[in-house]
């Protein structure tokens, strides 16, 4: 019955074309038709916010968005983070204040962030925590992942 | 979790989008920012065999000032609202309304036009539709038409909205000068429902209530005005008798579902509650 479409956008600054049905969800067609495992699955049902991806300037879950809403799109996911082999602020950052355990969390977590800075260059402790109030950590406590947002925040206003 | 195969359209025009509902009949959903039609697909609550994507229509969004109203385009997501200047300044009761609404993911996405439209009655701009007296533009194939939120939310997954109309635009007349307001939601954690909320615009003369509205999110099969509350206070001072009396005409009004967020007798104390200190807000913020 459903027709397939042909999709454009462009993922981590290539352009890329995918063929869907309109069914499909934007986490599966970047997992399993364009190799970016970045983004993960963790609860399906739009919580916890492990596939968080940046869609056009947002942070969405891409588990709650069909891939065929993103026609002409450009998608930025912790795969395009890193430029020419160094590691972005917020991953540096993640590393050194330990902001990670198991780390499933940790791509979205920090997709996340990189537009909560971006927005909002100098958060405060209670911006950072309700800015990341859409992720689920099941690990840190979430004290790491403040301070590791906390020094990327003042490394990339350094930077200027 | 993947929804049940449907094909996609997505219009460029109100006009064109009305057409298309119009030729795909009851088959067709309207997708906005899919954040309560999209969960419910995945879980195969909602089949719908068409979707009719609004998000690619530039004239459905936006927030504007026209006359003594202000008129809200209904894609415009709750992260816009929350970040409106103009709202911040006019409307305030909007945007701390918008805060308690989901978490920031949801809120790029979550437009306004689906949380007054979707019919359920734990979502939270139907209350502050109500406290704020605002009216609905429904557009259809014959046209136009201006609904009044009161009176617009008829029961559970049920409003005056007809299959073939959409809900294109908002609109808020200006409260008074010197309105106070408040929106008080009690919930377990980010990104839940109310287990009881309340929302208040208030205007005092003097040391009396001169006008006051007062909605009820998730007390009810669907949003619950407080009218007896309401007429209760009209020419009253606020102070603790008559705070208890509002709450306690307004938890008279509740027939909440009892679930895992509490069983009726709670959720009906903690409605009590919210309308108290909602009250007891907007009555600090207003000047009169
Ligand atoms: C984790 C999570 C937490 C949430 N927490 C809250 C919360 O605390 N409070 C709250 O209020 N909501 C909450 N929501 C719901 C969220 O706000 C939704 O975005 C909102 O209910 C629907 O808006 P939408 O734009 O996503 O609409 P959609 O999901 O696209 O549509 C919802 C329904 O409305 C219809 N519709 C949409 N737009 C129109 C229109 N313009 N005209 C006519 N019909 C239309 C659709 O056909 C559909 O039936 C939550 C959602 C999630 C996933
Ligand atoms: S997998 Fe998308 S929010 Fe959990
Ligand atoms: S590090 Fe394990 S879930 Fe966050």
């Amino acid at each position: 019955m459903a027709t397939a479409k042909k999709v454009s956008f462009k993922l981590n600054g290539k352009p890329v074309e995918v063929t869907v049905e309109p069914r499909e969800l934007l986490i599966h067609s970047l997992r399993e038709r364009l190799a970016h495992t970045g983004p993960h699955i963790g609860c399906e049902t739009s919580h916890c916010g492990a596939c968080t991806v940046d869609l056009n300037e947002m942070s969405v879950k891409a588990c709650t968005v069909l891939t065929v809403q993103c026609e002409g799109a450009e998608i930025t996911t912790i795969e395009g983070l890193e430029q020419g082999g160094a590691l972005h602020a917020l991953q540096q950052a993640f590393h050194e204040e330990h902001g990670l355990q198991c780390g499933y969390c940790t791509p979205g977590m920090i997709t996340r962030a990189y537009r909560l800075l971006k927005e909002n260059p100098n958060p405060s402790e209670q911006d950072i925590r309700s800015g990341i109030s859409g992720n689920l950590c099941r690990c840190t406590g979430y004290q790491n992942i403040v301070k590791a947002v906390q020094s990327a925040a003042k490394k990339l206003a350094a930077a200027g | 979790m993947i929804p049940a195969g449907f094909d996609y359209h997505a219009p460029r025009s109100v006009a064109d989008a009305v057409k298309l509902l119009g030729e795909l009949g009851p088959e067709a959903k309207l997708l906005a920012g899919g954040h309560s039609l999209l969960p419910m697909m995945k879980l195969r609550f909602a089949e719908p065999g068409h979707l009719v994507d609004l998000g690619r229509i530039a004239e459905l969004r936006g927030i504007s000032e026209a006359g003594k109203e202000i008129r809200i385009g209904a894609m415009t997501t709750e992260h816009e609202l929350l970040r409106s200047k103009l709202l911040a300044e006019k409307v305030p009761l909007l945007v701390e309304g918008a805060g308690w609404i989901a978490d920031p993911q949801v809120r790029y996405k979550g437009t306004i036009g689906g949380d007054i439209s979707h019919g359920d009655p734990a979502n939270d701009q139907p209350a502050l539709m109500l406290a704020l007296e605002a009216s609905f533009v429904l557009t259809g194939p014959k046209g136009e038409r201006v609904v009044k939120a009161d009176g617009y939310f008829l029961g559970l997954y049920s409003t005056q909205l007809a299959e073939d109309e959409i809900l294109t635009q908002i609109r808020i007349p200006l409260p008074a000068p010197g309105s106070g307001w408040s929106y008080q939601k009690l919930k377990r954690k980010t990104g839940d429902f109310a287990t009881a909320a309340t929302a208040v615009m208030l205007q005092m003369k003097g040391k009396s209530v001169a006008s006051v509205a007062i909605a009820l999110t998730n007390a009810g099969p669907t949003v619950l005005k407080a009218r007896d509350a309401e007429a209760y206070l009209k020419g009253k001072a606020i102070d603790d008798a008559s705070l208890n009396e509002a709450a306690r005409l307004a938890m008279k009004i509740c027939q909440p579902t009892p679930d895992q967020r509490g069983d009726a007798e709670y959720k009906v104390a903690m409605c009590g509650e919210m309308t108290r200190r909602a009250l007891q807000a907007a009555h600090a913020r207003a000047k009169g």
